[in-house]
């Protein structure tokens, strides 16, 4: 059997400052080299803490209880901080949420992009420009000598994502997780990120783990989805067939309460309160988490 | 801040000091006091008092003496000191490099120090130390300069006896100076002895002038930079592996100077007015230690004189933190 690229195995995790409660619930996954994996639930179902534990960035009030991340077989939680940070940034890279926050303010993007190539790379300046323009290209950025020179507040936010997008493949990572990258977008711009994140991780063979609560973005984008509810694994699968097969009756609730632009009168369908008293009763938990 | 910018503030300065001039001249004005009767013998008769009055211009109407003066001003003349017979311009042009270099070598202290701590105690975030930190500057915040002064001077002048007590430069050093600016003249002319000499009688009264700002600089500084560094491009930039330091440096600390430079701005021209009283504890020979003689002599010109070059110095301090505050924020606006 080849190895998998990640193999997320038992994973458990609890939140110290909210009186142990737990975030993750004996989780396990894998993810294949060059896949990309959706990891959706709603807020607090844990998908966003199983992409900070993949970079190496868990808040101190997470307390990891039980299980392993393998990243090429290596364990990343147990693995040494200087092998780790050696990893991150090179073979682990991160598509952050906003790209109004993710760009310094007061450093021109060529410093900004050229940071990995300098710092992971060892690039000396010449190089690593003529690779910032080569990957600006890639993402579609016209006039990139420009951009290179301007700072973040003179670009739009499609712009700065594209960047960023840009700064992620940069070093050819073999994981890149995608932080809900298109919420802080609007639509259209959306579809356009969506395009360019999936024809990126195609032409570098990067597998991309892409957390969202949209079901509507996992569609067009993911291999395989992950569906988490309240830290735990609810329902995972290849896309299509989750989406027009569900297993779970949550996944087809979820299903349901998108909007159908066939029926765009129609209204949205909340998540019946049955399912979530169904859900509760299958984790083994008492109350509703927010 | 765009050229036309600047011309509206300098233009906005010289009204301001217009309006210094006059409010300085007025309440001097009320203020009891008569230079006369601090000069005259008690021989004199009314007749030599009057002809005195008359000399200094001091029997005219008010709004008289004002335009008199206040033309001379424009024309550069700020009079005659009272008291030591000599034009104001040349005394405060004696004094003010003085506690010019006093002064920056305050600033440059306090924002060094206060930076060089901020930082330190931002490495040193949910660490124990950092809680230490803020217990041991709040202290600092809380004494001020001229406490800082008397400290000071029985600490390192009595107990333990290692900067001298008072003045600028030792008189038995003779060392001629072209100019009055000591410190940078026998800096860059090599005279070292004289300027290790300027030095050790700056400490003091620079860490009495220092230390406050240093504190204040700390607690701004490290609030904003702990605010910088929970943003996402410090936690994109760790990730493709930037040092700690280099994180708080050149990721950080460029976003959070600004609410630090204009209260540092805002700070320097208070330390301006806290020279007159440092200068006075270490006999520093200050333009402030002067401005104290003269307000004791009734001098008005002098006083007059004084002030509005603290006016002046208030008031380009201003516009030269708008100016730096503007350069380092790309976005052009200056910081709150």
């Amino acid at each position: 059997m080849t190895q998998s690229l990640v193999a997320i195995e038992g994973l458990s995790a609890i939140s110290t400052r909210d009186g142990g409660a737990p975030v993750l619930r004996d989780v396990s996954l894998t993810l294949e080299k060059g896949e990309v994996r959706g990891l959706v639930g709603e807020s607090g179902a844990g998908k966003s803490t199983i992409a900070k534990a993949l970079l190496g960035i868990l808040p101190s009030t997470v307390k990891v209880t039980g299980g392993f991340i393998r990243f090429e077989g290596r364990d990343l939680l147990a693995m040494p901080r200087r092998e780790l940070s050696d990893l991150m940034g090179r073979e682990i890279t991160l598509i952050p949420q906003d790209p109004q926050t993710a760009l310094n303010p007061a450093r021109r993007i060529e410093a900004q992009l050229t940071d990995g190539l300098r710092l992971k790379l060892g690039m000396g300046k010449a190089a690593a420009h003529e690779r910032a323009l080569q990957l600006l290209d890639e993402v579609q950025i016209r006039n990139p000598e420009r951009v290179l020179a301007a700072y973040p507040h003179e670009l739009s936010g499609g712009m700065r994502q594209r960047i960023l997008i840009a700064s992620a493949f940069a070093l050819n990572p073999k994981l890149v997780v995608a932080d809900e990258p298109t919420t802080a977008l609007d639509v259209t711009v959306q579809k356009e990120i969506l395009r360019l994140i999936r024809r990126m991780q195609e032409a570098h063979g990067t597998a991309v783990i892409f957390v969202t609560h949209d079901l509507g973005v996992v569609a067009k984008i993911c291999d395989r989805v992950t569906l988490l509810y309240a830290g735990k694994v609810i329902e995972d699968g290849a896309t299509a067939g989750m989406l027009t097969a569900p297993k779970h009756i949550y996944t087809s609730a979820l299903i349901a309460a998108g909007p159908r632009y066939d029926r765009p009168n129609a209204g949205l369908e909340p998540v019946p309160e049955a399912v979530f008293r169904q859900l509760r009763a299958e984790i083994g938990i008492a109350e509703r988490r927010v | 801040m765009t050229a036309s910018d600047l011309l509206n503030r300098l233009f906005m300065a010289v009204l301001t000091l217009m309006g210094v001039a006059v409010i300085v001249f007025c309440l001097l004005r009320i203020v009891p006091g008569d230079p006369i009767a601090m000069m005259i013998s008690p021989s004199a008769t009314p007749a030599d008092i009057a002809a005195l009055r008359a000399h200094y211009g001091l029997d005219l109407g008010l709004p008289q003496q004002f335009g008199i003066w206040f033309m001379d001003v424009l024309k550069g003349n700020f009079g005659t000191s009272i008291s030591q017979r000599r034009d104001v311009m040349e005394l405060i042009g004696e004094r003010l490099p003085a506690t010019l270099e006093l002064a920056f070598a305050a600033l440059v202290f306090g924002v060094l120090a206060g930076g060089v701590i901020a930082t330190l105690g931002t490495l040193a975030r949910r660490t124990t130390l950092d809680p230490a930190l803020d217990f041991i500057n709040g202290l600092f915040l809380a004494v001020p300069d001229f406490v800082w002064a008397l400290a000071l001077v029985l600490l390192l002048g009595v107990f333990w006896p290692v900067f001298p007590l008072s003045g600028r430069i030792d008189p038995t050093l003779s060392t001629y100076f072209h100019t009055d600016f000591y410190l940078i003249e026998s800096l860059v002319t090599f005279k070292f002895a004289a300027f290790g000499d300027l030095i050790a009688h700056m400490v003091m009264p620079m860490l009495a002038l220092g230390l406050p700002l240093a504190a204040i600089v700390v607690r701004t500084l490290k609030e904003a930079l702990a605010e910088a560094m929970v943003q996402d491009y410090v936690l994109l930039a760790r990730l493709k592996g930037m040092s700690p330091l280099r994180l708080v440096l050149q990721e950080a600390l460029r976003n959070a100077v600004g609410p630090t430079l204009t209260l540092t701005g805002v700070q320097f021209t208070f330390m301006i007015g806290g020279t007159v009283i440092v200068e006075r504890i270490f006999s520093y020979p200050g333009l402030g230690n002067m401005a104290i003689d003269a307000v004791i002599n009734r001098d008005l010109p002098l006083i007059q004189g004084i002030v509005l070059t603290f006016g002046a110095i208030f008031i380009l301090v201003n516009i030269l933190v708008d100016l730096i505050a503007g350069w380092l924020n790309p976005r052009g606006a200056a910081h709150g």
